[in-house]
């Protein structure tokens, strides 16, 4: 599969999915840390792909999604942000509201 | 890199704006940006469209540019809120 497909298919079986450095549960970046314990503060079940794993995928989601920066959150699909806009929409409640409505969905 | 040379390259992409970037190891930024070229647009795209001002560089060079992203509207009325505190 080329690697456009792959990330495609990886966002499209996965409701919230965060591509970052290193794991949920060993983060190699602070940035990515922040954002797991983000989500995690919002009980979110989110899947999470290692970009270092990665090389080919790390350079293709980039201009995929015209974002330079890992981590990248999305849900049902589409692009939320990096970790940044996971903190703001985290500040104003608003990331928790997403997370809930994808859970509502089942 | 500089922050000043980093500053100078959102001014160049963005005419107009006002850019002020610090960093502490020349590889991590964190910039506020006031540009009427916000207006409209939701933090993704306002990030998206600075991001695109760095190029290469973003990834690279620059491992990471933390942003405030303002309309001058929205700087005022943050201004304000602040000095009420």
């Amino acid at each position: 599969m080329d690697v456009i497909e792959r990330i495609k298919s990886q966002l499209s079986s996965n409701p919230v999915l965060l591509y970052m450095k290193g794991t949920p549960d060993f983060p190699q970046c602070g940035f990515s840390a922040t954002a797991v314990r983000a989500l995690n503060a919002v009980d979110a079940r989110f899947e999470s792909v290692n970009i270092f794993e990665e090389p080919e995928l790390r350079e293709a989601l980039k201009q995929y999604s015209n974002w330079p920066t890992y981590p990248q959150l999305y849900v049902n699909g589409e692009l939320i942000g990096g970790c940044d806009i996971i903190v703001e929409m985290y500040n104003s409640g608003e990331l928790k509201k997403v997370i809930s409505s994808v859970s509502a969905q089942g | 890199m500089s922050p000043q040379e980093v500053e100078q390259l959102i001014r160049t992409g963005m005419p107009g704006a006002q850019v002020k970037v610090e960093s502490d190891d020349g590889t991590h930024f964190s910039a506020v940006i006031v540009s009427e070229e916000f207006a409209g647009k939701r933090t993704l795209q306002r990030h998206q469209r600075v991001y695109a001002t760095l190029g290469r560089l973003m990834g690279n060079e620059i491992h990471a540019l933390t942003m405030q992203t303002h309309t001058a509207e929205e700087w005022r009325a943050l201004q304000q809120a602040t000095q009420q505190q």
